[in-house]
């Protein structure tokens, strides 16, 4: 029994159903499902359609985190993704062409994965420390961002383009199949190849690692441009919902989203084990938080002031002087315990 | 440099004297990055001064530039503490928005500016306590509390008001429409203020034990404590006072665009953490001085002019921050890695 | 001296680490105007002695006295207020301030509140002077080179009021001029009356400076000498802790040559810090056992064969072919595999189960993207925690909540597992029990009879002398002898080992 709660996993599941719940009891119509010509539709759908692009960033920087890293240029990245996508669709004859849109795409994941591939570079070739590292092209890529659209906000109408955030494939939103994919494909590369042990080895003890002769660079490297690539992929589902490429607004904040999602889902900041589970959980939780801030008629603008509430109960519970305290609480009771136990001993003897 | 130093007691040896300039660097060696910021400002203001053919470097436009930056300059000064300790603060800019438009609309139901103001400052500087508890005793990472700072600053700030709010209190508007001439040059009190808050802060960074403290935690944290050094109050100090900073920065905002407006200031403190690393200062800490954020400031500033008056771009603006910030953290990174060798 | 009442007293000290015992009933004394040294191996018990002595840590048992007062002192702080001061090995100053900061931080001159620079900088150049110390109160301390920072810090120590001073290898990284200034200082300060605790792993220092000694092993007590009375080689006797001579398990006859061709041959090997001009000849199925106290390069030596430090000079062939060990994978991919003596720092990842430390190195080999069959992961770690007895034998434990002697198996399991064809082992029963340690020499015997090389470093003569085939003593950064172990005794190794250094004559 004791196994259950002491599951890394069990209280931000406790969390979530605790905030379904109390959804479901203040409007019943938050579990309702409706089909409309074989597509789902309700507010949980809604949640889940609305996670996407989250749901990649905070995949992307639970790998960098686990590395004992962290990438603040996500925002960025999805501002340039967008704007690089957006670009060419609309620098085409044809925006609803598919050719047009897939190269569009592919285009704008393989800059993206570029721009992984420089903060890995400083940051496992060049020795910067992460925040700072991934800081510079926080700032600076979203100059790159306006510079590609010019500094006007372009929009496009392009059916297949908006089909990533609006269209739906086997009655559920197609955007949030492609959280699905992103989770299902990474749980396999981590999990299912050695790369998840490695990245965990490396984040934990890392001239341990270097000694038992894991290749701690290159899986560095590879997590910053995982996260980059994932980045990529979340702004340009960000454009398509907005059928626009807006470089002041793409992902303005989503590292710290990303981060909080990270944390909420259990795996320390101090790098080592993590869990995919647990980020999409935890994006889960910052999503329904979200949708249920706004229920209560809060201004979505004003919201922030319950993450901060969530942020700080969330350390303040994580962090090792509560634990110690509660720890050294719980030894002094058993010491006593056992004190007690020990003189009973001497009398028997 | 051992047997230089080492010699022996003076036994009348004929002591070889190090010149001037060893003796300067072996002092303040540690100012490079600032001299090397300063000279940077000066080759923009040349390089502008050439390409625009002597229509640059005008009393105007240096009086501006102080003026159009005294937020930022506050909010430098602020950081650089936080920074100097081996810490960041990631809130400035949501508790600027939110100080910002808290004062626009007390000011605006009547309450009276000696007594908005102190509220603005004192809503900056109890966000930087509770920065400054979750880092010191709940260990918590100075970039995620501070983080948890940003949220609830900018929530704050919508749940003041949702549009901006306009000033008309006189008291306030004379900040800085107030102008102290001296031929075309002028200076505004918001300026004064700006000023005043960085010539007090280099006078407690280098001249008082809490400054001396300070520079001590970025150096080595532990042994600070091991000297006996205050270091847990020191380091929240650092926070509410990078906190009282944004505070005040938001009263020189409101001032100076005459509004309290809650979407200000998103992005700002990236803006104050790359003009404290342009200007110098670690961002492992311990080195640093406030002089320098000011020479960072006003870097930023004058290329924010240039791009004005070139027409260009001002997504420019973010990608040339952007690579001078990467030239200064691959510089720090080769001192300190030399410094590292050396040990 | 004796009828001098001792001006600190440590009495039954003991300190827990969970269920271990760190110090067990240790009694220890400091007289005024004495220099005391502490000596003991890894794991003895010094830093947790010192510790306990400055406020570091919490006595779990025992008295700690000063001038006869009864003392507890909450924190390092505390203990300098009551006088005793601390100089680290690493030195614990603020590079980034200047010298003058350092040395009076916290208790600067001030006028008004405000701190007189000019004063406190006269006021640390007059406590360098006092020192004979010609240095800049305003230069930044981290240009100076590591002698003068600890100096510095030797400064500060003085300039509270200073009654006890403790230097905590203070001279590890200083050469041989700037060990002459630094004992110049201790014999002054001795002059004034302070009692100073000298921890060295030098012998011919601790025979140079220090009155007293006493020695420490596994926690323990073991005596209190007069240096002058106490023989070098009787000195390094105790600290290894050897009884009466012991009969010897294993008793091939070999010559001081490997049998056989050499699977690996260093010529002239330096690193860094640490060992030089290092040659060594490892033949098949051989055990070469390497002896030298803490700090002698025994453990530099093995880094600088196994790819972990660059080496600066020299080579190494394995079977006749150069190599250039850049890395520890490298290293790995030849054959050639290292285990750590510090088996928490650099050898387990402890958050990670057993199973996955055991297959780490062998997962690491093939490539992150060929992950080994689950199944086969199970089995070969299985079968691992099997052959070495690792207990208790559950592949999903986290390693870090082993024992020492089950995680040094994990370690070894790990090596293991790619079949190395040398193995080097640095000290890989320290600290463990006696049936693990058993284990571990019985298994090196064996790995040795298949024919795999080891190269096999203790602190403990007679392990070494038990395990290995030939012997090379290392000391003071060199290999001095290379000796088949069957002509060594316990005796004869011990005076190698402690031999005094030649620069001493």
């Amino acid at each position: 029994m004791t196994a259950i709660y002491k599951h890394r996993l069990f209280w931000p599941l406790v969390s979530l159903l605790t905030l379904i719940v109390i959804n479901f009891i203040a409007r019943p119509q938050f579990l309702k499902i409706t089909v409309r010509d074989g597509e789902l539709y309700g507010p949980l759908i809604s949640i889940l359609r609305e996670s996407a692009p989250l749901m990649l960033v905070a995949l992307g920087m639970t790998i960098v985190i686990a590395t004992r890293g962290i990438d603040l240029s996500v925002g960025a990245i999805m501002a340039v993704s967008g704007a690089v996508a957006l670009t060419i669709i609309d620098g085409a004859s044809d925006p609803s062409n598919m050719g047009t849109v897939t190269i569009a795409i592919v285009v704008a994941i393989l800059v993206s994965l570029v721009l992984g591939v420089w903060n890995g570079f400083l940051v496992s070739v060049v020795g910067i420390q992460p925040i700072i590292a991934t800081l510079v092209l926080m700032l600076a890529g979203r100059g790159v961002a306006l510079l590609i659209t010019g500094g006007f906000i372009t929009t496009v109408n392009s059916d297949p383009f908006s089909f990533i955030a609006s269209g739906y494939v086997i009655g559920l939103p197609f955007a949030f199949l492609i959280g699905v994919v992103a989770i299902v494909v990474l749980s396999i590369v981590e999990r299912r190849t050695a790369l998840g042990v490695l990245t965990e080895a490396v984040g934990i003890n890392p001239e341990a690692s270097r000694l038992a002769g894991v290749r701690s660079r290159g899986i560095i490297w590879g997590a910053y441009i995982m996260s980059g690539t994932l980045a990529g992929v979340a702004g340009l589902i960000y454009a398509s919902n907005i059928k626009a490429a807006d470089a002041n607004a793409a992902g303005v904040f989503i590292e710290l989203y990303a981060i909080l999602a990270v944390v909420l889902g259990g795996t320390s900041l101090n790098g080592g084990k993590f869990s995919i589970a647990g980020t999409v959980i935890g994006v889960l939780i910052i999503q329904t938080l979200d949708s249920t801030i706004l229920f209560l008629g809060v201004k979505s603008a004003q919201s922030p002031v319950f993450f901060a509430v969530v942020v700080v109960v969330v350390v303040i519970v994580q962090s090792a002087r509560l634990r110690d305290g509660l720890a050294a609480m719980s030894g002094r009771l058993r010491a006593r315990r056992e004190s007690a136990q020990d003189r009973d001993k001497v009398e028997v003897a | 440099m051992a047997a230089t130093t080492m010699a022996r007691a003076p036994r009348g040896t004929a002591e070889r004297k190090p010149s001037a300039v060893q003796t300067f660097l072996s002092r303040h060696g540690g100012m490079m990055p600032t001299f090397a910021a300063a000279l940077i400002l000066v080759l923009l203001f040349i390089g502008a001064e050439a390409f625009l053919r002597g229509d640059f470097i005008t009393p105007r436009n240096i009086s501006a530039l102080l003026l159009d930056n005294a937020y930022l300059l506050v909010l430098a000064v602020g950081m650089t503490f936080v920074i100097l300790t081996g810490g960041i603060d990631l809130s400035v800019g949501s508790v600027m928005a939110f100080t910002g438009i808290l004062g626009a609309k007390m000011l605006g139901a009547g309450v009276p500016a000696l007594v908005a103001v102190p509220v603005m400052l004192l809503g900056g500087a109890a966000i930087g306590l509770m920065i400054g508890i979750l880092v010191q005793y709940f260990g918590v990472q100075p970039f995620i509390a501070s983080l948890a700072g940003l949220f609830l600053g900018r929530g704050l700030a919508y749940i003041v008001s949702l549009s901006s709010i306009k000033v008309e209190n006189d008291a306030v508007l004379w900040l800085q429409s107030t102008r102290i001439k001296l031929g075309d040059w002028y200076l505004t009190p918001t300026g004064i203020i700006a000023l005043a808050t960085v010539a007090i802060a280099a006078f407690v960074l280098h001249l008082t034990r809490f400054g001396r403290t300070i520079y001590a935690i970025g150096g080595n944290e532990q042994s600070a404590r091991l000297m006996g050094l205050k270091v847990g109050r020191t380091k929240i100090a650092a926070y509410v006072i990078s906190g009282s900073c944004a505070g005040l920065a938001g009263l020189i905002l409101t001032a100076y665009s005459g509004a309290g407006y809650p979407r200000n200031g998103i992005g700002t403190e990236l803006d104050a953490i790359s003009a404290v690393v342009i200007g110098g200062t670690l961002l492992t800490g311990g080195r640093g001085y406030v002089v320098g954020s000011m020479i960072g400031v006003f870097v930023y500033g004058t290329i924010k002019t240039i791009i004005n008056y070139m027409g260009a771009e001002q997504s420019w603006m973010q990608i040339i921050v952007g690579a001078l910030l990467l030239l200064f953290i691959v510089v720090q990174r080769a001192i300190v890695a030399r410094s590292e060798g050396r040990r | 001296m004796d009828e001098v009442r001792p001006l600190l007293e440590l009495t039954g000290a003991t300190v827990r680490f969970g269920a271990d015992a760190a110090l067990s009933r240790v009694d220890f004394r400091l007289f005024p105007g004495e220099v005391h040294s502490l000596m003991g191996e890894n794991g003895a018990g010094k830093s947790t002695l010192i510790k306990a002595i400055t406020g570091a840590l919490r006595l779990d048992e025992g008295t700690l006295t000063l001038a006869g007062d009864r003392v507890e002192f909450a924190d390092p702080h505390a203990a300098q207020r009551a006088g005793i001061s601390t100089v680290y090995q690493e030195v614990e100053l603020l590079p980034n301030m200047t010298v003058a900061e350092n040395i009076c931080l916290g208790r600067e001159p001030r006028r008004g509140g405000v701190i007189s620079t000019r004063l406190m900088n006269a006021r640390a150049a007059a406590l360098l002077a006092d020192l004979g110390l010609e240095v800049d109160p305003a230069s930044l301390l981290g240009g100076h080179s590591v002698a003068v920072q600890q100096l510095v810090a030797i400064a500060r120590a003085i300039s509270a009021d200073l009654r006890v001073l403790v230097l905590d290898e203070p001279t590890s990284s200083l050469d041989l001029d700037e060990v002459a200034e630094l004992f110049r200082i201790i014999r002054e300060l001795k002059s004034r009356g302070v009692a100073i605790l000298f921890v060295s792993h030098f012998l011919d220092q601790v025979y140079e400076i220090c009155d007293r000694v006493t020695v420490l092993r596994d926690g323990a007590l073991v005596g209190e000498y007069l240096t002058h009375e106490l023989l070098r080689i009787d000195l390094v006797q105790k600290m290894l802790g050897r009884g009466v001579a012991e009969v010897r398990a294993r008793g091939r006859a070999v010559d001081d040559a490997p049998a056989g061709e050499a699977v690996l041959r260093a010529r002239g090997v330096s690193s860094a810090r640490g060992i030089q001009d290092a040659d060594l000849d490892l033949g098949e199925g051989e055990v070469l056992g390497v002896a030298g106290l803490l700090g002698s390069g025994r453990t530099s030596l093995a880094r600088a064969l196994t790819g972990v430090t660059r080496l600066e000079s020299g080579v190494i062939r394995i079977e006749d072919a150069d190599v250039h060990l850049d890395s520890p994978r490298r290293a790995m991919s030849l054959g050639v595999v290292y285990s750590s003596e510090d088996r928490r720092r650099d050898g387990i990842v402890a958050e990670l189960s057993v199973l996955d430390n055991i297959t780490l190195a062998l997962q690491s080999e093939q490539g992150m993207l060929r992950q080994i069959p689950a199944a086969r992961r199970r089995d070969l770690a299985a079968s691992w925690v099997e052959a070495l007895d690792i207990r208790p034998p559950d592949l999903d434990r986290p390693a870090g909540t082993l024992s020492g002697g089950n995680q040094q198996k994990v370690l070894l399991a790990r090596l293991l597992a790619l079949s190395p064809r040398v193995l080097v082992l640095d000290e890989p029963t320290r600290g463990i029990d006696v049936g693990a340690k058993v284990e571990i020499q019985n298994l090196v015997a064996e790995l040795a009879e298949n024919g795999m090389s080891v190269v096999f470093i203790s602190a403990e003569l007679e392990e070494v002398l038990r395990v290995g085939d030939r012997v090379a003593v290392v000391r003071d950064g060199r290999i001095t002898d290379t000796v088949a172990a069957a002509d060594l005794t316990a005796d004869s190794l011990l005076a190698l080992v402690a031999q005094p250094g030649e620069d001493e004559g």
